[in-house]
C-alpha cells in the first residue's frame, strides 16, 4: 500500500498519449509542410483573429447567460426537500446523457423553418426565421452546457454549514442579508468552477455552429476541423493558440477561486 | 410574512418548470415526430415505419454496437488503470504529487478538439511508422486516454479519507496481502472506483469529436453516424433513433436513482 509503483503504467500512458501528442501539436505548429522550422503557420492563423474573437463572445455570452440561469435554479433546489433535491438534479442530467449531436438536431427540428416554433408563431401572425444566427448558438450552446454550470454551484450551496445561516438570522439579518453576507460569498468557488465548465468547451467545440449559426457565426473549432485535414501546421498553430488561451483563463480563474473546485 | 414566503415558493416552481421545458421540449419534439408518417415536420398520422427502418439500417445498428463496445472497454480499462495510478500517486509526496496529478488532468482541462487533433497527429505518425491505420484500436486508446483522469478523481479523495492501518489490520487477521488489497482496500475504495466506471462510460458513449479525428477511414460509432446522417439530409430515422437512447438513459438513470436511495437507506440504518 506504500508503494508508488501502481502509478508507473499510467505515468508512462501519459508520457506517450498526452505528452508527446501536445508536444507534437507544438513541433508541428512552428514547422513548414517539409519540417524546416518555419513561423509561416502563425502568421496564417492570424487570418482567423477574427473567427477566434467571435468564439470568445459566443462564449461568453453563452456562460452569463448559463450563470444568470443557473444561479437561481441552484438555490431553489437546496431549498427543497432532500428526495425532490435527487429527483431534480436527476431531470437534469437526463438530458445531458443524450448523444451531444442528437442535443444539437433537435433544436435544429425545432428552430427550422415550418418547424414547430415557425409554425405556433405563424399562426399568431408572427414570420420570421429562426435558425442560421449568432441566437440560435447561443441558444444551442446554453442548453448543451446549462447543467454544467447547475450542479457545482449546487453542490457547493449544499455544502453551507445550515448553523452559519442561522447565526446570521440570529444576529439580525434579513433573509437578503443572509444571502449576501453567507450564502452568495460561500457558492463563489462553485461559480467559478461552473464558468470555467461551461466556459471551455462553449469557447472550442464545433459543429453547434455548423448545425444552428449562419455563414458568419462560424467558430474556430469549425476552422480547426476545416484546416487540420488539409494543413497540419496551420491547424496545429491555431490548436497551440486555444490551447494556451485556455489555459491561461485556467490559471486567471484558478486565482479567483479555490483550487480544488476547479478540478 | 408567510405569505410572501407562500409566493416566492410558488415563483420557485414556476422557474423550475420553465427550465424543464426549456430542457425537454426538444425531446419531446424528436420523440413526436418519430411517430410521424411523413418526412417533414408537417404531421401526416401515426406510424412506426421509421422505427422498423431503424432497426434495419445495417449502418446505424453496427455503430451501435461499436459504441456501446468502446465505452465498455474503454470504461474497463480505464477504472483499473486510473485505480491503480490513485493507489500509486498517493505514495508520492510534495512538489512531485501535485505534478502528477495536475498531468493527470490536462485532458479534462484541454478542448477535446485539441485532444482530437493532437492524438491524430501521434497515431498518423506512428501508423506511417509501423505501417497500421486508425480505426477501433486508436480510437478505444483514445477513449482510454479521457476516461483514466475521470477514474484518478473519482477514486482519490477516497484513499486520502481511507485509514491506511486497515490494511495492516486485515494482515495482522490472517489475510494475504492479495487478499486483505482485494477485501479491504478495493472494498473500502469500491464508491470512487464505481462512480469514476460511470463517468468514463458516460463519456465514451457522449464522445463526438475525439472519435471523430481518430477513427480513420472506416470506423463508425453513433455520434460519427448521427454525424453523417444528419449533415447529408434530416433523417427521421434520427428521431427514432432519439425515442429509444432517451427511454435508454431514462431507464439506466431511474435504477441508479433507486440503488442511491437504497444505499442511503443502508447507511441511516447503520446509524
Amino acid at each position: 500500500m506504500k508503494s508508488k509503483k501502481p502509478s508507473i503504467p499510467y505515468i508512462a500512458w501519459m508520457v506517450v498519449f498526452t505528452m508527446i501528442p501536445i508536444f507534437m501539436i507544438g513541433y508541428t505548429a512552428f514547422t513548414d509542410k517539409n519540417g524546416n522550422f518555419s513561423l509561416e503557420p502563425f502568421s496564417k492563423a492570424f487570418f482567423y483573429t477574427g473567427v477566434f474573437m467571435k468564439s470568445l463572445w459566443i462564449a461568453l455570452i453563452s456562460t452569463a447567460i448559463c450563470l444568470v440561469l443557473a444561479y437561481p435554479l441552484a438555490y431553489i433546489i437546496t431549498k427543497m426537500k432532500h428526495s425532490t433535491q435527487n429527483t431534480v438534479i436527476m431531470l437534469m442530467m437526463i438530458p445531458m446523457w443524450m448523444n451531444f449531436l442528437l442535443r444539437i438536431y433537435a433544436w435544429v427540428t425545432l428552430l427550422q423553418d415550418n418547424g414547430p416554433i415557425d409554425m405556433l408563431l405563424s399562426m399568431l401572425g408572427i414570420h420570421a426565421t429562426y435558425i442560421g444566427n449568432t441566437g440560435a448558438v447561443v441558444l444551442g450552446m446554453v442548453y448543451e452546457y446549462l447543467p454544467f454550470m447547475v450542479l457545482p454551484i449546487y453542490t457547493v450551496m449544499c455544502k453551507i454549514d445550515g448553523g452559519l445561516i442561522e447565526a446570521a438570522q440570529d444576529l439580525g439579518s434579513n433573509s437578503f442579508a443572509v444571502f449576501k453576507k453567507v450564502i452568495f460569498p460561500l457558492s463563489i468557488p462553485g461559480v467559478i468552477s461552473g464558468i470555467t465548465m461551461v466556459f471551455v468547451p462553449s469557447a472550442s467545440t464545433f459543429l453547434v455552429s455548423q448545425y444552428l449559426g449562419g455563414t458568419d457565426d462560424i467558430m474556430i473549432g469549425d476552422i480547426i476541423d476545416k484546416i487540420f485535414w488539409t494543413d497540419q501546421n496551420t491547424g496545429s498553430a491555431i490548436s497551440l493558440i486555444l490551447m494556451v488561451f485556455i489555459f491561461v483563463f485556467l490559471i486567471i480563474m484558478n486565482f479567483f477561486g479555490d483550487e480544488e473546485a476547479i478540478a | 410574512m408567510k405569505n410572501t414566503k407562500n409566493k416566492s415558493g410558488i415563483l420557485s416552481k414556476i422557474y423550475i418548470v420553465l427550465i424543464m421545458i426549456f430542457l425537454y421540449a426538444p425531446i419531446a419534439v424528436l420523440i413526436f415526430y418519430s411517430f410521424n408518417k411523413g418526412k417533414s415536420t408537417v404531421w401526416q398520422g401515426f406510424s412506426l415505419k421509421w422505427y422498423e427502418q431503424l432497426f434495419k439500417d445495417d449502418n446505424i445498428m453496427n455503430a451501435l454496437g461499436n459504441t456501446i463496445i468502446i465505452a465498455v472497454l474503454a470504461s474497463f480499462f480505464a477504472t483499473i488503470l486510473g485505480t491503480a495510478a490513485a493507489i500509486g500517486i498517493n505514495n508520492f509526496k510534495g512538489k512531485k504529487r501535485v505534478l502528477i496529478q495536475n498531468a493527470s488532468n490536462i485532458p479534462i482541462i484541454s478542448p477535446d478538439i485539441v485532444m482530437g487533433v493532437s492524438l491524430m497527429l501521434l497515431f498518423t505518425f506512428l501508423g506511417v511508422m509501423f505501417n497500421f491505420e486508425m480505426g477501433f484500436v486508436t480510437v478505444l486508446i483514445s477513449h482510454i486516454c479521457f476516461c483514466v483522469p475521470f477514474v484518478v478523481l473519482n477514486v482519490m479523495p477516497r484513499i486520502r479519507r481511507m485509514d491506511s492501518s486497515i490494511y495492516d489490520a486485515a494482515l495482522d487477521l490472517g489475510c494475504n496481502q492479495w487478499q486483505a488489497f482485494y477485501k479491504v482496500v478495493i472494498h473500502e475504495l469500491m464508491p470512487g472506483i464505481f462512480s469514476g466506471l460511470l463517468m468514463s462510460f458516460t463519456y465514451s458513449l457522449d464522445d463526438f469529436i475525439i472519435t471523430y479525428f481518430t477513427r480513420g477511414a472506416k470506423f463508425q460509432n453513433l455520434s460519427i453516424e448521427i454525424y453523417s446522417m444528419t449533415h447529408r439530409r434530416i433523417s427521421p430515422k434520427i428521431n427514432a433513433l432519439s425515442a429509444l437512447l432517451f427511454l435508454a438513459v431514462l431507464i439506466i438513470m431511474i435504477i441508479i436513482n433507486l440503488r442511491d436511495r437504497h444505499e442511503e437507506k443502508v447507511k441511516a440504518q447503520k446509524t
